[in-house]
């Protein structure tokens, strides 16, 4: 659908005034004659607007629109024009307040043209309205123009037009009837269209055809304002095909198409149509040249391409009716001449039909090949259009369109930008396993190239497409490394920690990797993400750097101390944020296990105990700590990371793995040290570090730290041992969220953390066996719900053999780890715990049915339970 | 709002060069994505429509043309001044090509003679700018002269293209 028509013709205005506005010294001596003597008699009216009411009735008329228009025009600046506009302005209110029918047209005229430079004119809404109900022709056309481009739908003025179009629909005369209809269609509310639709409905019948079409129009907003009239022009529609006239016809088909759309029954009603819109093609076709609609050489194009589309729409998943045209659509993809625009944009639509309804392969193939020779053409748009529906038919026919990949490629290097993102995105849809090397060479390159507003989009391409489809794990970590070097600035948070842990993986691959972003932070420290995770890397493998063990690439001889400056002169650039300095600090606390220059080490991390960061401060102090009290643990905490099980990066969809029961989330610390800031648990975390005797550090599951971090703190303290993270972090997750998340999972982890306080539930309580459930999201995704089973037995027996199971629906999934015991003791001294992990992907409630065996007393018991829909509150997150 | 969308449309329409493709794809300002901006260039005047998936990308190009020759053909050699000067004509016109926001003709001939037939109409009442009776004589002070058709203001005029270019 276009712009509503008024708006649109606003913007060819406007923008006239603009271009003109740019030329303005061109015409201006050519009108100078003109405006001298305008601004002389304006400035005489200027007087008269002082004069007293009753002066005024006796006033000149007011001037006209034309000399309004000059005058605005020989304003210099926009405050002489407002001024200018202002005064106009008291002068049209106050003569729409004297009633003055003889000018109100012209009045409303002038308002127009200062609603089309921006300036407020809703004043003359309802002047618009008593012109409209007012005899004459040129008041009624004003007025019905004044209605369109200063109402809206909200107006009350809504309610009195009602009946004027009403009168103006049964008018003798067309093209008033015409003007009613138009301005219906533009701007009718609800109220309107159900008052009016019957009149409508009439002239849609009538057999004049200025008025059939414009009904026809006018019907398709009633249906789109009150979908259940429409209904009601079902009968009209019947003759409408037969109608010579290819206006009434053009705007029928408009009606049928928005009809099928709207409803199924319309659609399967209308399938019979097919034949005669078949007929009405071929004729439009074969017919030769009419003068009437010829447009370069084509018969009526408009009228084509419309009954293209509505062909489009009935043969959809229509097995019979897509027999019915494919014959004709053969035809006009063969016998249509396509040097001209016109004859491309049939045979445009033509292809899109072709691909949307059930054709043979054959025709298919045709229609594929068509776009292969728009992708040729000179004409940009033709390759644009080319390019947008070969991206909606890459799906369904993709080898097809592989057959033009190297034409695509090209289109990458054209200088459109409109044509460089389609084919960037097509480009990124045809990345396979079979041509991932060449397309990424291509690709990298216009990464290179493009412009800014590209970059962020082609590098989340390219990582992408590189996990999906990576021949080797040197290929990938190369590949990023280029995009990280080429567009760091550009990409996603996330890719830091995705690379790192990309990297920690791939174990074969770390001596050449330190190496490679050693030189590349030799040669650039800007690019931050590179620089976050060629600090890391450093700090993590510092010590295969010095060694010079890698066998990929000729081994570069490095120092220690050199490495350190390196990392010193990140830490003191100007270019570094300040999460970079954090990495940079805490790559340099690693190495003071990995190097033997311990003494500088402690130096550099002392001088930052006092820095003016309080983020880096008190990472400094903590790691100061280290160095002092908890010495004997400092080689354990800096161990290397271990390897890190992949969690998903295209969204919540797999399940993380865990390592072992108890750590269901071993993979988080990673991101920890590098980036904690200063947070309002800093506080607690210093004194847990600093004097007491609480050994935060040590922590193991059941002891909890009395600070805020909950579940999360002891589970990250229980982790610091096993996984070398730095004493800090514990309490960060709850300042920092993202960081948690191994990268791809997104901020809303935050929240999540209200989760642990979901109270517990009773399952089921039968018997004397009673199962309680306690929930947490100690978990990096926050889809992940953690719950721990709590069987208990009040009887005086104890239950052997016991087993819980547990099912969920379809779009859960469901992980059941190993019980504590299968013994569940009597009189309650005792319970059988059990963790499931949950992975609800749609958020929504859990209904669990769950499934209990033992064997009490001797004998077996068996027995089902489904427990309440359970939902987690905060955050929305349902288990 | 829309001196806001005007603004921003003849921004992007206007630094693009001739050579790349008439169509921008919609941003959040015109309503998003489904919506594009189908542009044509006369000398110095831009025709700009906003149009959704419904219509055809091709199909809108050919009917700002028949948009432009039909305004060539009501004003005689259409300049920019016309357009300014007559800015409900333009409406009018618009009209009966455009209603609701739905193609309704595209029949040059027709639209020019349905568009005559009404300004035919509105001349035989007064027109808009008929003086009553009983106007002063100070306007006569204003009555100056008819701005010349066709005036010669350098190469302003917008020269209608032939559609054999096409």
């Amino acid at each position: 659908m276009l712009l509503s028509q008024t708006q649109a013709g606003h913007r060819e205005k406007q923008q006239c005034a603009q271009s003109t506005g740019l030329i303005s010294a061109l015409q201006r001596p050519a009108l100078l004659y003109n405006l001298c003597s305008v601004s002389v008699t304006f400035r005489l009216r200027d007087d008269s607007w002082y004069y007293p009411a009753s002066f005024r009735r006796r006033m000149p008329a007011p001037i006209r629109l034309r000399e309004l228009i000059r005058t605005i025009r020989t304003a210099r600046t926009q405050a002489e024009e407002r001024e200018m506009i202002q005064k106009e302005c008291a002068a049209i209110r106050s003569s729409f307040r004297e009633e003055d029918n003889t000018y109100r047209c012209r009045n409303v005229a002038k308002l127009l043209y200062m609603h089309m430079l921006g300036y407020p004119a809703h004043f003359g809404q309802l002047e618009c309205l008593k012109l409209i109900a007012s005899q004459k022709f040129t008041d009624k056309r004003i007025g019905y123009l004044g209605a369109m481009l200063l109402l809206d739908e909200r107006q009350d003025v809504h309610l009195l037009m009602t009946n004027c179009i009403k009168n103006d629909l049964n008018h003798s005369t067309q093209y008033v009837q015409g003007l009613a209809l138009c301005t219906l269609g533009c701007m009718g509310s609800s109220e309107m269209c159900r008052d009016l639709a019957g009149e409508v409905e009439k002239l849609l019948k009538t057999s004049n055809s200025y008025l059939r079409k414009k009904a026809a129009l006018c019907a398709v907003h009633v249906i789109r304002k009150v979908p259940e009239l429409m209904e009601m022009f079902l009968p009209a529609t019947k003759n409408l095909l037969s109608e010579k006239n290819h206006g009434v016809l053009h705007t029928s088909v408009v009606l049928l198409t928005e009809m099928c759309e709207r409803s199924p029954d319309m659609l399967a009603h209308f399938r019979k149509l097919v034949p005669q819109l078949v007929r009405i093609l071929k004729n439009l076709i074969m017919s030769g040249y009419s003068p009437e609609h010829d447009v370069s050489g084509i018969s009526d194009p408009f009228l084509q391409v419309r009954i293209l589309r509505l062909l489009r729409i009935l043969g959809k998943s229509d097995d019979d009716s897509s027999e019915a045209m494919n014959d004709i659509l053969a035809q006009v993809a063969t016998n249509t001449e396509t040097s001209k625009n016109v004859g491309n944009a049939i045979l445009y639509e033509t292809v899109l039909t072709i691909m949307d309804i059930k054709s043979e392969s054959g025709l298919r193939v045709l229609a594929i090949n068509i776009l292969g020779r728009f992708l040729l053409n000179n004409d940009k748009n033709i390759r644009y259009v080319a390019l947008t529906s070969l991206l909606k038919t890459v799906q369904t026919d993709h080898n097809a369109v592989q057959r033009h990949r190297s034409t695509i490629v090209d289109c990458l290097k054209d200088l459109d930008v409109s044509i460089k993102r389609r084919a960037m995105e097509l480009s990124f849809a045809l990345v396979n396993g079979n041509n991932i090397r060449g397309m990424m060479k291509e690709l990298l390159y216009f990464l290179d190239s493009c412009d800014p507003e590209f970059k962020a989009d082609c590098a989340s391409g390219v990582f992408l497409a590189a996990e999906k489809y990576a021949p080797s794990k040197r290929w990938h970590i190369d590949t990023i490394m280029r995009v990280l070097t080429t567009a760091g600035s550009y990409v996603r948070d996330d890719s830091v920690p995705n690379l790192i842990q990309l990297i920690t993986n791939s174990v074969e691959m770390h001596a050449y990797t330190v190496q490679r972003l050693y030189k590349a932070l030799l040669d650039d420290i800007s690019q931050q993400p590179l620089v976050q995770v060629a600090s890391w890397c450093t700090g993590e493998y510092g010590d295969l750097l010095v060694s010079g063990q890698c066998e990929e690439e000729e081994p570069i001889q490095v120092t220690e101390d050199e490495v350190l400056d390196v990392l010193e002169g990140l830490l003191v650039s100007n270019l570094s944020t300040p999460v970079t300095r954090g990495y940079a600090l805490t790559a340099i606390m690693k190495l003071s296990t990995r190097f033997n220059s311990v003494n500088r080490i402690k130096k550099v991390v002392s001088i930052y105990g006092s820095s003016i960061d309080v983020e880096l401060q008190q990472r400094a102090v903590e790691y100061n700590a280290l160095f002092k009290k908890y010495d004997h643990m400092r080689p354990a905490l800096l161990e290397r990371m271990p390897i890190m099980e992949k969690t998903s990066t295209n969204g919540p969809t797999e399940i993380v793995q865990t390592n072992g029961e108890s750590e269901p989330s071993v993979v988080e610390p990673k991101h920890l040290p590098p980036v904690s800031q200063p947070s309002n648990q800093a506080n607690d975390l210093l004194d847990l570090l600093g004097g007491n005797d609480v050994p935060v550090i040590q922590t193991t599951l059941p002891t909890k730290p009395a600070s805020a971090g909950g579940e999360l703190l002891d589970l990250l303290g229980d982790l610091s041992l096993s996984s070398n993270s730095v004493p800090p972090a514990p309490s960060l997750p709850v300042a920092q969220p993202p960081f948690l998340l191994d990268g791809l999972s997104s901020p809303p982890l935050f929240n999540d953390i209200a989760a642990a306080g979901i109270p517990s539930m009773t399952a089921y309580n039968k018997n004397g066996l009673k199962i309680d459930f306690t929930f947490e999201r100690a978990n990096p995704n926050p889809n992940i719900a953690v719950i721990t089973i709590h069987a208990s037995n009040t009887t005086e027996a104890e239950m052997t053999d016991f087993v819980f199971q547990a099912a969920v629906p379809k779009t859960f999934q469901l992980q059941l780890l190993s019980p504590s015991s299968n013994v569940v003791p009597a009189l309650n001294q005792g319970t059988v715990t059990q963790v499931i992990r949950v992975l609800n992907p749609q958020k929504q409630h859990l209904r669990m049915r769950i499934k209990l065996t033992y064997t009490h007393k001797g004998s077996p018991v068996q027995d089902l339970a489904e427990t309440a829909a359970l939902k987690l509150h905060g955050n929305q997150q349902s288990i | 709002m829309q001196q806001q969308i005007i603004r921003e449309t003849f921004h992007l329409v206007s630094k693009r060069d001739d050579n790349v493709c008439n169509f921008l794809e919609g941003g959040s300002l015109i309503g998003g994505s489904d919506y594009k901006l189908i542009y044509r260039h006369y000398a110095t005047l831009y025709f700009v429509f906003c149009v959704d998936s419904s219509e055809s990308e091709l199909g809108i190009l050919d009917l700002i043309q028949v948009f432009v020759e039909t305004l060539d053909k009501c004003f005689e050699n259409v300049c920019e001044l016309d357009l300014i000067f007559h800015m409900d004509k333009v409406h009018y016109i618009l009209q009966e090509v455009v209603m609701g926001g739905m193609v309704l003709e595209t029949n040059m001939n027709e639209i020019v003679a349905q568009v005559e037939v009404q300004n035919r109409m509105e001349k035989s009442e007064g027109g808009l700018s008929a003086a009553p009776a009983r106007a002063v004589s100070a306007v006569k002070n204003m009555n100056l002269p008819e701005i010349p058709r066709n005036i010669n203001i350098g190469d302003i005029n917008i020269k209608v293209p032939s559609l054999s270019p096409f």
